[in-house]
């Protein structure tokens, strides 16, 4: 990509920040996000349905303020197109890139992991043969995007992307470097979790879903208003890979288990009423 | 319609794109549906703006639609555009002053007599989980006055949906996240 002057969460342009996202402390952030915590709880005691996504409105993450809709979502049936999505094969994916430790002439440097798990839909059905991407800093918290200023080193090794096609069963499985926390500008001595970014299809265009992975245990969870954008525990658990020594490797990877759970498709129950009438 | 059956399964949560997609997910051609050759080839462009008005540099779009006959593709090959397949999916990420562009065709309308739209998903750095909405072609008004969407808004609202016909054939659609003339984004059944 060509050099950027616009505004974002990297280094280089601290400066064009607003500067209520660089000056508020640690303790700001969180007293906001235990608010809106609380409230919610108030509100599902009250009767109030769990919330099962992020909020897209959520002022600890300073850079949502100006990029959320004020207005409620449209509820809409969905039409013909909305009910297809786009086709991916082994064409359009080699098999390797889902190894994103083989892709320069030498080992990358750190935690060689392994990650994998399903993709399925709100039914339980496995969605096979679609296309999953992932993302990621290296283990000392770089990426290799020209944007990301942070004064670690940049791996020659190492570029972290991945992609790969479902299996028959919405299998999928990464070989990676586990990624390392690394400070970002919401806020004074803000840090993010570690996580790699994943990106995913369903069989419906309706279905599809961008969001972060994370590692159990982080102690950086409780800090993080992207995180806690989801205002449900056990919603926010869904992001969390567990430790899966199955998947571990004899000296060669550790492994975590991450199942991902589509929307639900409405192309089937929509066809199956057509069918009846 | 019938009420739509519960999930078994509850949704994972979506997270927003962050700033440092660019290096992974654009890809060669992703907005040329067709090439630019092509005989029905059309510039689709706009800019996407935040709630100030302001540009947003860091966004990245989709497009999802049926081809001018209003054939739904089922063809792989998206990432690697061969430039003779119509597989009716793009990807781009918007410039350094908010603009995309892609090159498509006009769909044709799935069944005879719905208005034709193309599905839009936009992420951005900012927006904590992806939204949908839909670019309907201007011409046909009559689809238009009819569409079960577009007839259940109210006017100010609906004309955020339907892109403009520039003099070269272009067609325009800017995408507001926010603010006056907030584009309006869809929700669909079985999301939760």
């Amino acid at each position: 990509m060509s050099t950027q002057t616009a505004p974002d969460e990297s280094f280089e342009n601290a400066h064009v920040l607003d500067p209520a996202a660089s000056t508020a402390s640690q303790e700001e952030i969180s007293t906001e996000i235990s608010d809106a915590h609380a409230a919610y709880r108030q509100q599902v005691l009250a009767g109030a349905k769990e919330e099962t996504q992020p909020r897209v409105d959520f002022a600890p993450y300073r850079s949502s303020l100006l990029r959320h809709p004020t207005k409620d979502l449209h509820h809409t049936d969905p039409e013909t197109i909305e009910l297809h999505s786009p086709a991916f094969g082994q064409r359009d994916v080699h098999i390797l890139e889902s190894d994103l430790t083989i892709q320069h002439n030498g080992e990358p440097i750190g935690e060689r992991i392994v990650v994998a798990g399903r993709v399925l839909d709100g039914d339980g059905r496995p969605v096979a043969g679609q296309l999953i991407e992932i993302w990621q800093a290296n283990a000392a918290g770089r990426y290799v995007h020209k944007r990301d200023q942070h004064p670690a080193p940049i791996d020659p090794n190492f570029t972290g992307v991945g992609r790969a096609i479902t299996g028959p069963n919405g299998e999928y499985s990464f070989t990676t470097i586990k990624p390392a926390p690394y400070p970002w500008k919401n806020h004074h001595n803000a840090w993010r979790p570690a996580h790699i970014h994943f990106s995913l299809f369903g069989t419906d265009f309706t279905q599809r879903m961008i969001t972060q992975m994370y590692f159990p245990g982080d102690p950086l969870f409780a800090l993080d208003p992207i995180y806690q954008a989801i205002t449900d525990q056990k919603a926010r658990d869904r992001l969390v890979a567990t430790y899966d020594h199955s998947i571990t490797s004899h000296e060669w990877a550790t492994g975590y288990n991450w199942d991902i759970v589509l929307t639900g498709s409405n192309r089937t129950w929509m066809e199956d009423e057509e069918g009846e009438n | 319609m019938a009420q739509a059956p519960e999930l078994k399964l509850v949704p994972t949560p979506g997270q927003t794109i962050g700033p440092f997609y660019g290096y992974a997910l654009p890809f060669e051609k992703g907005g040329e549906l067709v090439n630019q050759a092509h005989p029905a080839a059309v510039r689709l462009h706009g800019v996407v703006y935040d709630g100030n008005g302001e540009v947003i540099p860091d966004s990245m779009l989709e497009i999802w639609q049926a081809d001018e006959h209003g054939n739904v593709a089922s063809a792989d090959g998206s990432l690697v555009r061969d430039g003779y397949t119509f597989t009716g999916w793009g990807r781009v990420p918007v410039d350094n002053v908010g603009h995309y562009t892609f090159t498509t065709v006009n769909p044709g309308p799935t069944e005879e007599g719905k208005a034709p739209f193309i599905m839009l998903t936009v992420f951005a750095r900012g927006l904590l989980n992806r939204l949908f909405t839909r670019i309907y072609l201007p011409e046909d008004t009559e689809a238009l006055a009819n569409d079960p969407l577009l007839t259940s808004l109210p006017e100010d609202r609906r004309k955020t949906l339907i892109a403009t016909r520039e003099a070269d054939g272009s067609l325009r659609f800017d995408i507001r996240l926010q603010g006056e003339d907030e584009t309006v984004f869809l929700s669909y059944p079985r999301e939760s």
